[in-house]
Order: C-alpha cells, then structure tokens, then sequence
C-alpha cells in the first residue's frame, strides 16, 4: 500500500503499468477542467437530487431551531441530563463534529505539506466540511451551558464584575482551541477560494454574480507576484495548521482526561483522540464525496485513486484507535486500581454494553475488510463502511462519556443516563444544518480548486525554450 | 518619445505557459523592469523570469506567531496571577504547565492571521479597479490564457517600438491597456 502515499509528481504517469487510476482523468485541458467546474455554480439550474436534498436538509436544520428555541424556553431539563451524567448527547455530539471536521485540514494542510498531489480535488470540498462540522459543534457546548446568552462570560475582557476566566481549566483551554481552529480554517479555505472566486467573476453571466463574486474575489488578478506571495502564504498556513489539528482534538482529550474521572483520566487519550478524529472525519468525506461525485459527474477529478488512498487512510487511523481501545483496556487492569479495572468490566458487561460491543464491531471487526483490493474498488461497500464508521465513532464518544460517569466512585452516586426526545431532534438537526451548509456550499462556490486542478495538468509542464 | 498618459501598458497574449516564460525571460534580457506576468495558476518560473526574489511575508508571519505567543502568554499571567488570584488545587498562581496550550493557539492564531492579511497587504488587494481589466480579453487569465504586460513607466518603454517588440515574440494577440 506504499505505491500511491509517495510523492507522486506526474499524476498520469501513475496510469502507465502499476495499475493505480489517475488522480485526474486523461484528455483535459485548463478550459475544460475551468469550465466543468464552473459550471456547477454558474448554471441556471440545479440538479432535481440537489433541490430535494437541499430541502430535507433545509427542514431537519429547522428542527434544530425549533428544538434550540424550546430549550431557551425551558432549560436543559428537557434533556435526559441530570447528575451524575451531566454531559449527555450535548457533548457527545460536540466530540463527534469537531472530530469530523478534522479530516478538512488534514487533507488540505498536511497532505499538502507531504505533496500529494491526490488532495487536490478533494481538499476545497473537505475544507468546507470542516467548517460545517465545526459550526455544528459550536452549537452545543454552548446550548449546554444552561444560560447561553452568558457565553461571552469564558472570553477574558474586562468587565464590571471583576472576573476573568480560570486558565487553568481545559474548558477555557477548549474555548481558544475551537475557535482558532474555526479561524484558521476559514482563512485557509477563503484563502483557497480566491483565485477560483477571480475564475467565477470572469466567468459569470449575471450582473449580480458579477459583482458579488467581484468583490469576494478582491480584485485578483492572477498577477507573477501576486502568486508568488500567495503560495508562500499558503505554504505557511499550512505549516500552522498542521499542529494546530493535531492540538485540537488533544485539548478535546483533556477535557476528559484531566479530570479523575476512571474511564477518562488517562494519558493514551489525546493520541487516540487525533486518530479517532481523522478516522471518523475520512469516513465523513467517504459518505459526501461518494453521493456527490455520482450526482454531479465528477468521475473525472475525483477518481478511484481518491477514494482508495481514503479508505487506507482509513484503514490506519482505525488500527491506531483500535490500539487505543486495547491499551485502554490493559492499562485499566495493568493499574490494579479497583475503580480502573471496573470501568473495563463495566463497559463490556455492564448496562451500557451493548453500545460497547457495537462500537468494537463498527469501528474495529467491520472496518478491516478495507484489507482487501476488491472492497476499496467497490464504491457502493466503502459507502457503507464509511457510513459504519461513522456511527462507530458517535458511539466511541457515547461510550466515553455516558460509562465514565454513570458509575462514579461512591454507588450512593451511580445513575443511569437515557436521551429524550429533545436530545434526538438536536442531534439530527445538527446533521440537517451541517447538510443544508453543504448544499449551499455545492450550489455557490466551485467544489474542487480550479486553480490547483490547472497545475497538475500535464499542458501546466513548462518546456525550456531552445 | 514620452509615453502617452493614457496608456498603461502594451499586453501580449500567449496559448500556454511556456511561452510566457520564454516571452517574460525575452522581455527582461531586452530589458525591460516594469512589466508583471499574469497566468491561471501559481508558475515559479515566471516569478523568477520577472527577477523577483524572496517575499518579506515569511518574516511578518514570524512576528505575527511571536506577538502572539507573548501576548497569550502574557495575559494568562497576568489574570492568573495579578488581576483575578485564585487558588486552584493549591497550585501555584503562575502555574505556567496549565497556561502552555492556549500559548500556543494564541500563536497559531496571530501567526495565521498575519500570513492571510500579509499576503493581501503585500499584494495591494482588496484593489477594485486595475487597467488590465480594461481588456477584455483579459478575463480569459482567469481560465486558459497567459498575459505579459510591459507597463508604460517603464524607462525603456516606447508605445511603438515596445508594441513591435512584443509581436516579434509570435502571440496570439497584442492589445494596448488604457489607463
């Protein structure tokens, strides 16, 4: 599985014998990838999948509003929440979002930064994902707080009531996380849209896309200099995001593991936390890029050599977080503490099993057929299998934080935790916000960089003049 | 021959990158300074053409992480352990372990906003209006197409001979940008 995760410098050279597909289809040429993708944002018409997918997505982010407006009207009591399970859903789907959107900036900062030239007609599209998913997990850390019009309060400004936020909390440590994180993809992402917005300006028939793309676009003009200092932002940018990935779902780790709590307080969690989040963030651009290449005809660009290396990297990131559930387990009896070594029978045969063991076979038993040439070719399986994964890693966070806390040190202090209603329509209106995004995202802006799919053409080659 | 004020340049259109690169090495070797390439996607050997050599960017966003790194660092500090003391734990005020990772967001933070805002200062952009717009053949340098412009307030440029000079390098087009 080396072959395609080296460098490879001249993607149609990889078609010739070794029987790796091309990162882009043979024949095109600057127009014809410009106007291909173009033109999924400038025609007149969106496809009838995009209208009706638009508008169930349109309606479950409606959920989400409504289910948010009730409980601004009520509280968080119309949650399962109570002591000792205090977290619930609200931070189980916090964990599941930011780690989905991890696999945005992996693709486009460090694959960028290990030049795989294969990142090039996925990263725009995963980029955009990230942002979605992290607005997602916005929402509910903030819905949880009980009164969410005092969320500024964890912002250190000065005020009148003389207090500042305590620094040495990983909560406050998550709030700068998140939100640097949030910044930084935006950055890069609009960086990335740039000269693409130029494309659309120039591009566009209507007056008004015209002046709005005009404006987004800032006036580029695609001049020598210009590029120059706008690879070397890039490059940076890249080079900033890289551990500033890795770092945030490590400062999501230490929410759980600086606390005492068993089954969270331990040192395997922020490796085992990055891995699960490109995991489950790879499985989530499966499940986009798989649907969307289908409807819109993008075979061309977004290729089998695309979703193959997805699956590897899949493939690895599930290894490591199954070393991570293994190590989990050991380290808990290695300790010969009573209350460590409770957690792991409590997780395999406690109440809560059952989530336990479908977790292990989503995202551990299922996902090794990716071993196998004739499943990563298939891409009706590897849909399914993301699909899998996905829900493995939802139920990887509900396990952790739901069995960590319903049995404490004291019985006098066990407790059982069950969503309500309200729970699942947040939860799902969270998804239909995420998609409606999406959507939007698919009908106004290219979904593949143009300007970095002009460069890996073969005619992008400059000849020396005799 | 003094340029006319009115014009801003004399542009040349080429089919494929290669022949800007040799056009924009031509057009240096003849002599020309004032001039800027424009092509659809990033070409390093055009900027080298053109005699550029490194961007002040890398040094900005190394001042934009360390201002930062001191600023994140100095204001855990100082709520920590100045303006709003409390006792966590019993550890101590200046607990610096605990004020380690948001240091580092904050340098990250600043170090990204640097590059983003850098680039574009550096780049002039947002700019609404520039002449090379005024042709408009020129939107095609968004799509297929590659433009060598010589500029009018370049010493050496004369509208004539400058215009001779670029059709000698066989483009597919010369068009003359109004200021």
């Amino acid at each position: 599985m080396t072959d395609s995760l080296l460098p490879v410098e001249d993607p149609n050279r990889a078609v010739v014998g070794s029987g790796v597909p091309p990162v882009i289809a043979p024949g095109h040429t600057f127009s014809s990838v410009t106007d291909k993708i173009s033109s999924i944002v400038l025609t007149r018409n969106a496809p009838l999948g995009w209208w009706l997918g638009f508008l169930l997505a349109f309606m479950l982010a409606n959920v989400l509003l409504l289910s948010v407006t009730y409980l601004l009207v009520k509280g968080v009591g119309i949650w399962g929440i109570n002591i000792p399970i205090g977290w619930g859903f609200a931070i189980v789907n916090f964990v599941w979002w930011i780690g989905i959107g991890h696999a945005g900036t992996l693709i486009s900062a460090i694959l960028l930064l290990l030049k795989q030239t294969w990142r090039t007609s996925i990263n725009r599209f995963a980029e955009a994902m990230t942002l979605f998913a992290v607005a997602c997990a916005g929402v509910f850390p903030l819905i949880h707080m009980g009164r969410p019009w005092l969320a500024y309060w964890m912002v250190p400004y000065p005020n009148t009531m003389g207090v500042w936020p305590q620094f040495r909390s990983p909560l406050v440590w998550d709030v700068f996380a998140v939100s640097t994180y949030a910044t930084v993809s935006l950055l890069f992402w609009y960086v990335g849209l740039i000269p693409d917005l130029a494309t659309l300006r120039d591009r566009s028939p209507s007056h008004a896309g015209r002046i709005v793309y005009g404006m987004l676009a800032m006036g580029w003009r695609g001049s020598a200099r210009h590029w120059h200092r706008y690879d070397t932002a890039y490059l940076l940018l890249a080079g900033l995001a890289t551990p500033l990935v890795v770092s945030v779902h490590t400062v999501v780790s230490f929410d759980f593991a600086i606390a005492i709590v068993p089954g969270w307080h331990t040192t395997i969690f922020p490796p085992y936390f990055v891995a699960g989040a490109i995991y489950s963030g790879f499985a989530m651009v499966l499940t986009l890029a798989i649907p969307i290449r289908a409807v819109y005809g993008l075979e061309d660009f977004i290729t089998m050599r695309h979703l193959q290396n997805m699956a590897k990297v899949m493939l690895v990131t599930g290894l490591i977080v199954a070393y991570g559930y293994l190590v989990e387990a050991f380290i808990g009896w290695y300790s010969g503490d009573t209350f460590e070594r409770f957690v792991s029978l409590n997780r395999t045969t406690g109440p809560y099993a059952f989530f336990y063991w479908a977790l292990i076979v989503c995202n551990i038993a299922i996902p090794q057929a990716l071993w196998f040439t004739r499943v990563r070719t298939s891409v009706p399986v590897l849909f399914v299998i993301a699909l899998i994964i996905n829900i493995g890693m939802w139920l990887e966070r509900f396990i952790i934080v739901v069995t960590s806390l319903h049995r404490d040190f004291l019985t006098s202090s066990w407790g059982m935790y069950s969503p309500t209603f309200w729970d699942w329509s947040t939860f799902v209106g969270s998804i239909g916000l995420f998609l409606a995004l999406l959507f939007l995202f698919l009908r106004f802006l290219p979904m593949i960089s143009i300007a970095e799919m002009r460069a890996i053409l073969p005619e992008a080659k400059i000849e020396e003049a005799s | 021959m003094t340029p006319r004020l009115h014009i801003y340049g004399v542009m040349a259109e080429f089919d494929d990158p290669s022949s800007l690169v040799a056009a924009t090495n031509r057009a240096r070797e003849e002599g020309y300074r004032r001039m800027d390439a424009y092509s659809p996607y990033p070409i390093e050997e055009l900027h080298d053409a053109l005699g550029e050599h490194h961007s002040r960017l890398p040094l900005v966003v190394l001042i934009g992480g360390f201002i930062g790194c001191i600023g994140g660092y100095a204001l855990q500090y100082w709520v920590s352990a100045i303006a709003y003391p409390i006792n966590v734990g019993g550890k101590p005020l200046h607990s610096w372990p605990a004020f380690i990772p948001v240091t580092f967001e904050c340098t990250i933070l600043a170090a990204a906003l640097s590059a983003v805002l850098g680039m574009l200062a550096l780049n002039g952009l947002p700019m609404p209006y520039h002449p090379v717009f005024n042709v408009p053949r020129f939107a095609l340098a968004s799509r297929n197409r590659f433009f060598l412009v010589i500029e009018a307030r370049d010493a050496k440029f004369d509208f004539d001979k400058t215009r001779q000079f670029l059709e000698s390098l066989k483009p597919r087009e010369v068009s003359t940008v109004e200021d």
